[in-house]
């Protein structure tokens, strides 16, 4: 019997969420590590039981959990990421170096073809990599030793590494993403990293075509097709055909490109969702309408998906990394609110009802699609 | 023995009750306690202090005797009544909102 089970991390712990095939029923579970903050939970791809997550607190600082039994318990592991060498300055808001300081783990992404190995985004912005299960971290400093990275400057919501896609077709090619520096590529294991930022534009900083500084909010790509990509920036959604190396502008008839999800139909790739938020002043929808974006041309042309969605006095925010679709023969699409609702569609967008109402609010969204 | 009192987030962390003791070799100092935390209890590594600089986290706060120790240097001798077990060092995660 074919299932799914949701991954919510949020500001006071994790929620496991499990379905059967038919999503209309869930059971929930949860919070772990209560009263912590949970930015992000993913379980490995080849061994649905082993889940990774990025537990974290003002007062406590930086853990990883890792779990064997798909989240009925956890055990924590290693939270020692130390920057490779003298982990020098990047840009303040003021225009001042300012040293790189490890904040908190903002993604987990596991491997595709070994349980044990998971890299990880931090802030202030890195990449690290584990190859025992969580135990030990190294990071991959070529990124961080761009010729761009003493240039990188903060967000609003800090320095963060907050997107990591493996190349399902090369493992030796990853992508990132960081606020507000932008995308990356690395064809080398994550030895040597180039911006990919060509196409995009944001008025936002001196230079609007600049190498890096873009406020990437995050990417998606179809595993079937790995050389396409679609960004939600800060302002704009972006689509690239050639691996990020150009970027060219699909908001179309969106009705505000601002947000911050972009995800991608498990089985057309050519089917993407965002959910437009106001501005970046204003985070949440448009006219107190919570609306799903569907494009299923690539972009450019979107319809509104809004049955079963709150459609007045609806002011949540949608986070980068709180949207998610499994692989059932109908797609199911989920994406979990500021205001604690995880919503939920099991027929690619058409219909959505929410699964839980009143979490604390969501931060990140990953589904399992379990045999 | 040094007894200790954790705040409730780092005991559910370590599976521990309201109070624990620690055999602390050598002089009882922050430093020394909470070397014999860690080695005990790993998974608290880092949670209290830095794990490379040893500094306390800003929102972690050492009371005993009445007394904020937080400030102290990591390797002041502690109170004698802490030293020899009569009072608990206390754990306290400061009050910062959340």
């Amino acid at each position: 019997m074919s299932g799914v089970r949701l991954l919510v991390g949020t500001r006071k712990g994790a929620f496991v969420l499990t379905s059967d095939g038919a999503r209309k029923h869930w059971d929930v579970s949860g919070p772990h590590f209560a009263g912590w903050e949970v930015y992000h939970v993913k379980g490995s791809p080849v061994d649905p039981n082993r889940l990774y997550a990025s537990q974290s607190s003002g007062w406590f600082g930086q853990l990883i959990q890792r779990s064997s039994d798909g989240g009925k318990t956890w055990e924590p592991v290693g939270n020692n990421f130390e920057y490779d060498g003298v982990a020098g300055t990047h840009q303040w808001y003021d225009g001042t170096p300012h040293p790189w300081e490890f904040k908190r783990v903002w993604h987990l992404e596991p491997s595709l073809s070994d349980p044990d190995a998971v890299y990880a985004g931090v802030e202030d912005a890195a990449l690290f990599h584990s190859t025992d299960a969580g135990a030990t971290w190294q990071e991959l400093s070529g990124l961080r030793r761009h010729a761009s990275g003493p240039a990188w400057q903060p967000g609003a919501g800090g320095m963060c590494l907050h997107t990591i896609i493996l190349d399902p077709s090369n493992h030796q090619r990853m992508f990132i993403a960081i606020s507000a520096a932008g995308a990356f590529r690395t064809d080398d294991g994550g030895a040597t990293w180039r911006p990919i930022n060509r196409g995009l534009h944001s008025a936002y900083i001196p230079d609007p075509s600049a190498e890096v500084g873009h406020c990437v909010h995050h990417v998606a790509m179809h595993r079937s097709r790995p050389n396409v990509l679609f960004m939600q920036k800060h302002w704009d959604v972006m689509r690239s055909d050639d691996a990020g190396d150009n970027w060219h502008e699909v908001s179309g008839d969106l009705p505000t490109d601002f947000g911050f999800v972009v995800d991608v139909h498990a089985h057309e790739p050519e089917t993407v969702y965002v959910v437009p938020i106001k501005s970046d002043s204003e985070h949440f929808p448009l006219d107190g309408k919570l609306r799903v974006y569907r494009s299923r041309t690539g972009g450019n042309e979107w319809e509104a998906l809004a049955n079963g969605l709150p459609q007045r006095d609806c002011y949540v925010n949608v986070l980068r990394d709180a949207m998610a679709v499994d692989s059932l023969d109908s797609c199911g699409v989920y994406f979990g609110t500021t205001g604690g609702q995880v919503y939920a569609s099991s027929d690619a967008g058409d219909n959505w009802a929410a699964i839980v109402r009143d979490l604390p609010p969501v931060l990140s969204v990953e589904v399992q699609t379990l045999a | 023995m040094i007894r200790l009192s954790l705040p409730a987030q780092l005991r559910r962390l370590a599976q521990v009750g309201s109070e624990l003791e620690l055999h602390v070799d050598g002089a009882a100092t922050q430093r020394s306690v909470l070397d014999a935390l860690e080695t005990s209890y790993p998974m608290l590594c880092g949670t209290i202090r830095d794990q490379a600089t040893k500094e306390r986290r800003a929102f972690v706060r050492f009371f005993a005797c009445g007394r904020d120790l937080s400030h102290d240097l990591p390797d002041e001798l502690l109170p004698e009544a802490v030293a020899s077990g009569l009072e608990p060092l206390l754990v306290v995660g400061a009050i910062a909102g959340g």
